[in-house]
């Protein structure tokens, strides 16, 4: 579903990543792993396209479409979908407001691809609010400021709703357990696991998703099926996710690096 | 013409022109919170120019009429004329005292009595070079309750003219006074509202002003005197300001007596080479008050200004005083995170912008409240 080639990408005229090669197929979930500052968040904003982000070499493609010349909305309605790490706060935005924009995009999506005429019904309905109880709001809460004021658990549970009904194919999320207890992981951990049809087998699955993580928390509840480790703007290495794991967690990033130096990933 | 037919063939005149009003003003008014027909209004005051049109009340324990016959009918008046404006204050209130015919309405919610519907009071100018000064005074007596919509308007397409309106409120003790006013002048009028409130104990007076059209130069800076204890007073103004428009506009809440607070919170938007002053002073000389102040500038063109001007004074040692304000462009993060929801560029800014100038609008009936909320909607989709 995405294939990222060669990609080397300059923020502020710094070279930030220097030649990615990624494939994630469909039905695949891949965990980024790496130290702060190696450029997992700007991967990122890469494949979502924001200008900050100049790409200079390589290739972003999703479903065969070539990404890099796309604004960022045209790259979601083709069916990306991102939660942050620390989204904005937008006043007089409501956090309903951001819900009936996620299932517009949902069904321009579904326009698009032909599956759905467009419908024009109540778009904060009862799906939208089952979503929010499912993800512990009250209505009452939906209709705060978006991220004003929100709790670190709030603020990724809001991420979660809004991706939880925006139902995009591919899921990208920067950090979803990070600032957040464990009461709260395991919650968003579950629903990142449905969304991601990861209870279906293998060849039912037909969402992916790109997971970066700090601590590997979220894999405790979501089953990924490939982990790399970025390092300096490059993936130093690729592997099962549970063994990349075990070894950061016991060598630290660059002992695990070095222990597979010979498998960068082609 | 014995007096009789003089006052019925000017009866019978007002009516022809409310009647006749053109379709595209009408518009304005509604725009302005002012529906001819009445619907869901305990009054109603027209003024056109310096002619009044319409002075109607529907309640009991109301009373809508121009100032004039006001001060005829009731000698006491004359005690609350110029108390809370003084008349000598500026040019304005100057021109405005010299004035013969004193134009203008006068409008009272007897005690006890709790007004159902917003009375409504219109000033439209239709003539151009027309300086159209009026003179209101709004009661809210002891335990009565008023909500006033002040629509305020000239047609689109108009040349030059001045309004200048000075407006005393008077809130009772435990009476409640809401006040939504909204201007909708065209670009070459020049507009200085003087308005003052006494409000007295346990009175609670809500202001809330929108200008969302552009004149040519707007200054105002209403102010409320909080006389009683645990009187409350809130400002609150959206300001949309475009073109060559100098826009000043503030409030000021003297909190005077024990326990008694205010809040006032401005909303403002400038673009191309528009200048925005956004004031906004709260006085606090006595025990136990709070009061709280909050200011927000949106900048949409390099060319436009806005300065915020949040001042506390406290002069006594029990007082909670506080202020925010914050001027800016739009912020990247937040189009860029529209945009990641599916927003182009372009809806991203807008959705931003509505956003801005939503805010709570605070102390009117619901449906008032819903509808003022609604033509500041709707003025921004016009302009976005």
């Amino acid at each position: 579903m995405l294939e990222i080639r060669d990609l080397a990408v300059e923020v502020a005229g710094k070279l930030i990543l220097k030649g990615i090669n990624l494939h994630i197929g469909e039905g695949e979930v891949h965990a980024l792993l790496g130290p702060n500052g190696s450029g997992k968040t700007s991967l990122i904003m890469a494949i979502l396209g924001f200008p900050e982000y100049k790409v200079v070499r390589g290739s972003i493609k999703f479903k065969g479409v070539e990404l890099t010349s796309l604004t960022t909305d045209e790259r979601v309605r083709l069916g990306i979908g991102v939660a942050f790490q620390r989204p904005p706060a937008i006043r007089g935005v409501k956090l309903a407001d951001m819900l009936i924009l996620c299932k517009k995009t949902r069904q321009k999506k579904k326009e698009e691809a032909g599956e759905t005429k467009a419908v024009e019904g109540e778009l904060l309905d009862e799906d939208v609010l089952n979503a929010a109880k499912r993800l512990k709001f009250s209505e009452d809460f939906l209709r705060r400021d978006v991220n004003l004021g929100f709790s670190g658990g709030e603020a990724k549970r809001a991420e979660i709703l809004q991706l939880l009904i925006q139902d995009p194919d591919f899921f990208l999320f920067d950090e979803p357990d990070s600032g957040v207890d464990i009461e709260n992981v395991e919650l968003i951990g579950e629903v990142i696991n449905e969304m991601l049809q990861r209870d279906k087998k293998p060849s039912q699955r037909k969402k992916s998703a790109l997971i970066i993580t700090h601590t590997g928390f979220i894999f405790n509840y979501v089953k990924a099926d490939r982990a790399h480790v970025l390092l300096d703007g490059r993936i130093a290495c690729s592997g099962m996710p549970d063994e990349i794991i075990r070894q950061i967690m016991e060598e630290g990033f660059e002992k695990c690096v070095r222990e597979c130096l010979t498998k960068e990933n082609t | 013409m014995r007096r009789e037919e003089v006052g019925e063939v000017e009866r019978a005149e007002n009516e022809k022109q409310l009647v006749e009003f053109p379709d595209e003003h009408k518009e304005r008014l509604l725009m302005s919170g002012v529906d001819l027909s009445g619907k869901e209004r305990s009054g109603s005051f027209i003024q056109k120019d310096t002619q009044i049109l319409l002075a109607l009340a529907r309640h009991a324990g109301l009373e809508v009429m121009p100032i004039a016959e006001a001060l005829e009918t009731h000698e006491w008046l004359a005690e609350y004329f110029w108390k809370a404006v003084p008349a000598d204050a500026d040019a304005y209130t100057k021109a405005t005292h010299r004035e013969k015919e004193v134009k203008g309405v006068f409008v009272r919610a007897k005690r006890g009595v709790k007004i159902p519907f917003p009375v409504q009071a219109c000033f439209f100018i239709a003539s151009e070079h027309t300086a159209q000064k009026v003179h209101n005074i709004i009661i809210a007596e002891e335990d009565a309750e008023l909500h006033l919509i002040t629509g305020c308007a000239t047609p689109e397409k108009f040349g030059s003219a001045v309004h200048i309106g000075v407006s005393e409120f008077y809130v009772g003790k435990n009476a409640k006074m809401s006040f939504a006013m909204i201007h909708n002048w065209s670009s070459e009028v020049g507009v200085r509202p003087r308005s003052a409130a006494i409000v007295e104990e346990n009175g609670t007076f809500i202001s809330n002003y929108v200008c969302m059209e552009p004149a040519k130069s707007i200054q105002m800076y209403p102010s409320a005197l909080l006389v009683g204890e645990n009187a409350l007073a809130t400002f609150q103004s959206i300001l949309y300001g475009r073109g060559n428009a100098k826009i000043d506009v503030g409030s000021k809440a003297v909190l005077a007596a024990k326990g008694s607070r205010a809040e006032i919170i401005s909303r403002a938007v400038a673009t191309e080479n528009a200048e925005i002053t956004a004031r906004g002073e709260i006085v606090g000389n006595s025990a136990g008050v709070k009061g709280h102040l909050e200011c927000r500038g949106l900048l949409l063109s390099s060319s436009a200004k806005i300065h915020a001007i949040p001042a506390l004074r406290a002069s006594h040692s029990d007082v909670e005083l506080s202020h925010e304000a914050a001027v800016g462009k739009i912020a990247e993060e937040e189009v860029r995170y529209l945009m990641a929801r599916g927003l182009s560029e372009e809806e991203a800014t807008s959705f931003i912008i509505r956003g801005f100038l939503s805010i709570d609008i605070k102390g009117l009936p619901p449906k008032l409240a819903s509808q003022v909320q609604r033509m500041v909607q709707l003025s921004a989709e016009k302009l976005l």
